[in-house]
């Protein structure tokens, strides 16, 4: 019966408030159940209701509380219209009627009302405003829907609203949702913590619960523990805080060392393709970028079709379009391949002009087909929101892109060390005349190398399309951190170039809170020209004498 | 050629006599065809390809830069473009200067963007710049210390071939980065602009901008001398022996570091004049001039002239310029392809460029022709294995 004796506080204010409060005491005894609220019987509402039609702010005030209290089906519809000036009463019959949309309602039954009589207004004055507002609140605390009654728990504790204790400790018994209990429990801490009343016992568990719910919130609540509070309570709030900021620190790494994984899983997916091109086959292939545009663009190209013609399997249209952006990007790489690369076999730094130039024409091709403005491509229902780690929100289409790029990671050293095509492929790398003599057809072994190389970076394009705009300069902004990773982690070496990658990412976001973004960024790259100044063959260079001719 | 024959011989070899002579003409007539007749005259230059061509002289002069380390020593910088932008920046710095209290703001110091950031004083990099002959030391001197300190690095810890590419590509686009952060001091995203006079000439007037054009050209003509004195002495024969066989030279007893170091440096401060002279013709300079594509462009501009024989290199820089102005101009969607294709090309069927394959037409053969020996001599494979 919390909430009656909370309502008690405004009972001086006038004698009607005393006979309504009666009324409403005389009624819940008969219910007998904790859940006396939600079941006030219609004697009891219209008794409230007719609050309203005194004509006097002190009734209308009271009939409020009591109507929030009472657990009226439509006491939230009336309460809004009371706010609104919406609310009316017949004159003759005093029947309280609320208006919404062109319509009338009954406010006892909550039925249309067809023919209303004259009515006149209730009158709202700011007290009775704010009266709605408070009662609202304690109203949502019972909404049917829990992400609303944990948000309503919230907004009491933000406002250090102390005259909603009683009817949330009440909500708080009647609840069975156990997300919904804990923003309750949270709720009734800090409001413990913070309401002069309390006894210290109460402050003192108050403060345990928030120092272990460990958030910026629950610092600053401890941090306005009121001056009245006894010493024992100031220095179990001092230790909370003190414990808090170490959790909070904690976190921020954690999230950060989040950050540069993520990042650094994008680097991989990007210089994944290129440890092949590059690492393995030494063709300096400066359209690799545009190899993962490409895949990019296949993947808005199968999100339009599938719009088009299956919009029910429109989330789908990223796992499809994995293979066609694999095969496009692949095909592309293996006409390069053919066409010109072939032909520059030995000379590296011609390589490099050549595949400039065809890059290039990729681009301004694309940039004819698509028009240079960025194309928008749709995250599926399931890389959207976040997902809560130990009070860390990790966002999932950053989730996914860390385990996606190890699972490229993977499969692309399963394909290099499990499958025969992987052996003849290492095989004309170590040893080419070798290789040749051993029946292998070298020219079509080089041709699927690059081929395979390209068609990652077009599956990496995929994934990039979820996070970077989708335009034809998507490849040119990742050509040089791609390279950078490559030789960082050794020309050559798969492995280094995961570890690289994972580094780089992770050292940026370290230094970001430093020195903000570019600036990070610059640090990284200078650290890399200097790393590379030290040992010229990345983390893991190869050793022997394959590497020396 | 060797270094017995005596300098001047050298200097006119055949192919950089011509561009010589071509330059010290246009420098001495182009001027006076622009200034001395009249518009509707037969034999009128009009300003505006006065500038223009200006322009392409100072890109030929980068382009000159660069083939003296690629070319003749096998260092495929992909961030001469950042040689040439700092260059650039140095006379911007002056030309800001010189505004004085003509700005916008009308502040009697400080440019408009830092009274628009809301600056109190100069920053200690801009001290001095209102002189013209510091800015001019500083414009050679920026890029031959960076050129130094990075070369120092890299040639000692001997980072060649690719990786030396693929650096001096991160090393242009950080400077980029850093360039275009307001808190660097130079401007940030907008560069430096609205320049109004350089030693009390205004940049508008014809008389100043033929001046420019004259005063490019012998930049060139003399970049030109310059690196056929390098390339033609015993000096520069070493050069061609690195690019050719570093760890052959090396095992012979030269200090490779020390030659690649001392042409890289010389290179930059070229590009860095040459960037000089760019910023007051085309007015602006801004962190864009770092972008690794321009650096790239300008290595095209070598290949498509000829690597490793200077004239050729410039004639490159002026043709692709020309070309690139006609395109964007008659076909705006064509001319991504044509540089493309350009490249592809270029790099397929004309490996020495088009000075190297209108030599080999010819039959001209020399013993120490530089143009021919990349495909020879092992030099790509050496390139990648060290």
């Amino acid at each position: 019966m919390a909430h009656l004796a909370r309502t008690s506080i405004r009972l001086t204010r006038s004698v009607l408030v005393a006979l309504t409060l009666a009324l409403v005491l005389l009624a819940a005894p008969l219910v007998s159940t904790p859940v006396s609220a939600q079941q006030a019987s219609t004697q009891d509402v219209e008794t409230i209701l007719a609050g309203f039609t005194r004509g006097q702010f002190p009734a209308t005030l009271a009939a409020v509380d009591a109507l929030a209290a009472s657990g009226h089906p439509h006491a939230a519809p009336i309460l809004q219209a009371l706010s609104d000036r919406r609310l009316v009463f017949e004159t003759a019959s005093r029947r309280v009627l609320w208006q919404e949309g062109g319509q009338t309602f009954d406010a006892l039954t909550g039925e249309p009302v067809a023919a209303p009589g004259p009515t006149t207004d209730v009158r709202v004055s700011n007290a009775v405003r704010r009266a709605v507002q408070t009662a609202m609140a304690s109203l949502t605390l019972r909404a049917p829907n829990p992400a609303t009654r944990i948000e309503a728990a919230v907004s009491i504790l933000r406002a250090r609203d102390l005259s909603q204790r009683a009817a949330l400790a009440e909500a708080r018994a009647e609840e069975t949702d156990p997300n919904v209990q804990r923003a309750f429990d949270d709720t009734l801490a800090g409001l413990a913590l913070v309401d002069p009343d309390a006894p210290e016992a109460e402050r003192l568990a108050a403060v345990e619960r928030l120092t272990a719910r460990a958030d910026a919130g629950a610092r600053a609540l401890l941090l306005s523990v009121p001056a009245d509070a006894t010493d024992a309570v100031k220095a179990a709030a001092a230790e909370g805080i003190a414990a808090i900021d170490r959790r909070l620190e904690i976190q921020g790494h954690v999230q950060n060392l989040f950050f540069g994984l993520s990042l650094g899983s994008v680097l991989l997916l990007a210089a994944i393709g290129l440890a092949i091109t590059f690492g393995v086959m030494g063709v300096i292939n400066m359209a690799h970028g545009e190899m993962v545009m490409i895949g990019a663009y296949a993947t808005f190209v199968v999100q339009e079709l599938m719009r088009a013609f299956a919009p029910g399997l429109l989330d789908l249209s990223l796992l499809v379009a994995l293979p066609l952006a694999f095969a496009t990007a692949g095909l592309v790489g293996i006409a390069l391949e053919r066409l010109v690369i072939r032909h520059l076999y030995g000379r590296p730094l011609e390589t490099l002009l050549a595949t400039w130039g065809v890059s290039l024409i990729l681009q301004q091709a694309v940039r004819t087909l698509f028009g240079p403005t960025n194309r928008e491509v749709m995250n599926p229902s399931f890389m959207s929101g976040s997902l809560e780690l130990f009070g860390i929100a990790l966002t999932w289409s950053r989730v996914w892109i860390i385990v996606f790029a190890l699972a490229v990671f993977l499969a692309l050293l399963v394909a290099m060390k499990a499958t025969s095509f992987g052996l003849r492929m290492r095989a004309v790398v170590q040893n080419r005349r070798m290789a040749a003599s051993m029946g292998i057809r070298t020219p079509w072994v080089d041709a699927l190398t690059f081929g395979l190389g390209s068609g990652i970076a077009g599956v990496a394009g995929v994934a990039l399309s979820q996070i970077d705009n989708v335009s034809p300069n998507l490849g040119q902004s990742y050509i040089i951190d791609s390279f950078l990773v490559v030789v960082f982690g050794g020309v050559g070496s798969l492995w280094g170039a995961l570890v690289a990658a994972l580094s780089l990412g992770v050292a940026n976001k370290l230094v970001e809170p430093l020195a903000g973004a570019v600036l990070a960024k610059i640090v990284i790259l200078v650290a890399v020209i200097l790393f590379i100044q030290k040992r010229p063959r990345g983390l893991f260079a190869l050793k022997g004498r394959a590497v020396e001719s | 050629m060797t270094s017995r024959k005596p300098i001047l011989f050298r200097l006119m070899a055949p192919h950089i006599a011509p561009a010589i002579l071509a330059l010290v003409a246009a420098a001495a007539l182009v001027p006076i065809a622009n200034l001395a007749f009249p518009p509707d005259h037969a034999l009128h230059v009009p300003t505006g390809t006065v500038v223009l061509v200006g322009k392409w002289l100072t890109y030929a002069l980068l382009a000159v830069a660069l083939d003296l380390v690629w070319g003749y020593c096998g260092i495929l910088s992909l961030g001469h473009g950042a040689f040439f932008a700092l260059g650039g920046y140095a006379m911007g710095m002056h030309l800001m200067r010189e505004i004085g209290p003509r700005g916008v703001y009308g502040h009697p110091v400080l440019p408009d963007f830092m009274v628009f950031l809301d600056w109190e004083a100069l920053p200690v990099a801009w001290w001095g710049f209102d002189v013209f002959a510091y800015a001019a030391f500083m414009a050679l001197f920026v890029p031959g210390a960076l050129a130094f300190v990075f070369g120092w690095l890299a040639f000692r810890s001997r980072v060649t071939g690719v990786y030396l590419s693929i650096i001096t590509q991160a090393g242009t686009y950080a400077l980029m980065l850093a360039f275009f952060r307001n808190e660097l001091g130079f401007g940030g995203n907008n560069g430096l602009t609205d320049f109004k006079d350089v030693l009390g000439f205004s940049l508008q007037a014809d008389t100043t901008r033929a001046a420019l054009f004259a005063l490019s050209a012998l930049a060139l003509a003399g970049g030109l001398l310059l690196a056929q004195a390098i390339v033609t002495s015993k000096f520069g024969l070493v050069l061609v022996a690195i690019r050719d066989a570093e760890a052959r030279t090396r095992f012979l007893g030269w200090r490779v570091e020390r030659f690649k170091l001392f042409v890289f440096v010389v290179s930059a401060m070229m590009a860095g004049l040459a960037g000089a002279l760019y910023v007051p013709q085309v007015g602006i300079i801004n962190p864009s001039e770092f972008s690794p594509a321009n650096s790239i462009e300008a290595v095209i501009w070598v290949a498509v002239g000829g690597r490793g024989t200077l004239s050729g290199a410039a004639l490159g820089a002026i043709l692709v310029n020309w070309l690139e102005s006609f395109l964007t101009g008659a076909y705006p969607e064509a001319w991504l392809f044509v540089l493309g294709f350009l490249f592809v090309v270029v790099t397929l069927f004309l490996p020495k460029g088009i000075l190297g394959a209108l030599r080999s037409l010819r039959g001209r053969r020399r013993a120490a022709d530089p143009g021919k020996a990349p495909e020879k001599s092992p030099a790509g494979a050496t390139q990648a294995a060290e």
